[in-house]
């Protein structure tokens, strides 16, 4: 009677994943990302550790300052998990939001083998604790740095509708590998800050279609700024974590040197182009202005095709 | 003080730190032998690909040369913000920057930043903050953003962020609010010579480990990052 049971179980967690990671909660997306049953989280809202700092600003506070962060299996092997909810702040790191990554990944380094995903969705530091987001943010990085350097994977899933922004893009490039869909912008400066600064001319934030070529997914991709491209779905980031999960390699001072070149390399290549088509182009994509059409499926296939990835050089 | 005037009392026994385009790289003697290696942004300017990239070139290419620390400079705007910047991929260069630094400190080179002016934003994160060691010197100016641009963003008067800024140091501008959250070590005193305090950093240099939590808690700029940190820490590893 239980092999029916657990097939049933089973298809309905796969019939769940096929759910819109973009859609998703933080809870939503943790839940079906891992194996079903398998998620404990760590000051969970029942806690009511909020930030201390909202109230100055009249500000509604939530139970779990924006992030969950707890463990549970990936397909039977044990993970650390965090994930943002863009909903709240623009998921954005405050003192109690950045402190509860920080301690799950300095827990990670600890232990030394037990890999850490990292659900990012963010517009970066929350400007009404903008010291303590700040500097959480810098831990944050030193704590990626720490754990892989004992040994720790630390994977990146960006596809949230808060994108990747600010020092969220900084912890981004600190992770071993990162997977990102074509919603999941990883930027530094957003588009308004850059409009706001420099003006209409330099980045006119109200053209989506040069925002998502931009800072993009498949541009991420096809520069190397990220591994794996993956469709919006939440079985597509689980296949992407597990696979990039079973690929990397140990991080030290040849992965920084061969970073360094790939960087460089990059710089000399594309440092002209003026724009995103202009690089595809030069990478030898043929009619490359089609690319923010292609569906995932092509999209992934012609990615493979014309494009290395980052491996082992981040 | 000026940047030239920090150099020269910093090493006393000479240095020979460039100024390139705002990118500053060279070395310094120090008084208790060696030489330092010095990196930095001078002159308030944006930190972008193409200065990121050469200051990265700089701490790798050191780290065959020894254990002398690492001096960083920061006196920048932010991170550039610019179309180009992000095209082609500022979160990687400016990321790169900060894990060398910091992988550079972890394996022995002892990074010690030094916040001379201003700096913000992306840039902070991959300088200024990336060591291991912040200090300010009084004439710092750091904001991870300005009054104005935070008036923007959270609809209020820059009048009533000025009120709210002095009861809480948490947002507001400046190396007394930063430092009380933990991310400034210690401030400088200019009327002394920097090399004497230099040396006595570098005689009770702290182990690699980051406490800037618990010095926000002594502080009181920020009362529950340390204990949150913990407290996750030590349920994750409980549960395995």
């Amino acid at each position: 009677m239980s092999a029916p049971h657990t097939q049933t179980t089973k298809s309905s967690a796969e019939l769940d994943r096929t759910a819109s990671w973009y859609e998703a909660s933080a809870r939503t997306r943790v839940r079906l990302l891992l194996d079903p049953g398998s998620v404990v989280e760590f000051i969970g809202p029942e806690k009511r550790e909020v930030s201390p700092h909202l109230k100055l600003f009249d500000l509604p506070e939530q139970f779990d300052d924006g992030i969950v962060v707890g463990r549970g299996r990936l397909d039977g092997s044990p993970v650390f998990v965090a994930a943002q909810e863009g909903r709240f702040m623009g998921g954005a790191f405050g003192e109690v939001h950045g402190a509860k990554l920080t301690g799950l990944l300095r827990a990670a380094r600890d232990i030394g083998s037990v890999p850490v995903l990292i659900l990012f969705d963010t517009g970066g530091v929350r400007l009404q604790e903008a010291n303590a987001g700040e500097l959480a943010i810098a831990e944050i990085m030193r704590a990626v740095i720490e754990a892989r350097t004992a040994g720790v994977k630390v994977i990146g899933l960006i596809g949230g509708r808060a994108g990747c922004y600010g020092g969220g893009g900084l912890i981004a490039g600190c992770c071993s590998a990162l997977a990102v869909s074509e919603q999941g912008r990883i930027s530094v400066s957003g588009p308004e800050v850059i409009e706001t600064n420099r003006g209409v001319e330099e980045f006119d934030s109200r053209d989506r279609a040069l925002v998502w070529r931009t800072m993009g997914g498949k541009h991420r991709r096809l520069l190397g700024g990220a591994e794996v491209f993956v469709d919006d779905t939440i079985q597509d980031f689980r296949d992407a974590a597990l696979e990039l999960l079973s690929s990397i390699r140990a991080f030290g001072i040849d992965t920084l040197r061969a970073e360094q070149s790939r960087l460089e390399d990059r710089l000399q290549r594309f440092g002209a182009c003026p724009d995103a088509v202009d690089i595809w182009t030069a990478e030898g994509i043929p009619d490359a202005v089609s690319i923010p059409a292609l569906p995932a499926d092509q999209f992934i296939a012609l990615a493979d095709k014309v494009r290395r990835s980052s491996r082992d050089a981040r | 003080m000026t940047l030239d005037d920090i150099l020269a009392s910093l090493f006393p026994d000479g240095h020979d730190v460039k100024n390139s385009g705002g990118v500053l790289s060279g070395s310094g003697a120090l008084r208790s032998g060696g030489r330092a290696l010095v990196i930095g942004v001078a002159d308030r300017t944006a930190l972008g690909v193409d200065e990121a990239i050469r200051l990265s070139n700089y701490v790798l290419a050191s780290l065959e040369n020894g254990n002398a620390p690492i001096l960083v400079l920061a006196d920048s705007d932010s991170q550039r913000m610019s179309k180009r910047d992000e095209l082609l991929g500022l979160n990687e260069f400016l990321a790169h920057l900060a894990k060398s630094l910091i992988y550079a400190d972890m394996r022995g080179r002892p990074a010690i930043g030094l916040l001379y002016g201003h700096s913000a934003a992306g840039a902070l994160l991959a300088t200024a903050l990336a060591t291991r060691v912040l200090v300010g010197l009084p004439s710092a100016d750091p904001a991870v953003m300005d009054l104005p641009s935070m008036a923007r963003v959270t609809k209020l008067s820059i009048e009533v962020l000025q009120e709210k800024a002095k009861s809480t140091p948490v947002f507001a501008p400046g190396l007394r609010n930063l430092a009380q959250t933990g991310a400034v070590h210690l401030t400088w005193d200019e009327t002394v010579p920097l090399a004497e305090q230099l040396d006595s950093l570098l005689a009770n240099m702290p182990d690699a480990r980051d406490r800037r939590d618990a010095l926000g808690v002594e502080r009181g700029g920020r009362p529950k990052a340390y204990a949150i940190a913990e407290r996750v820490r030590e349920l994750a590893l409980q549960a395995l």
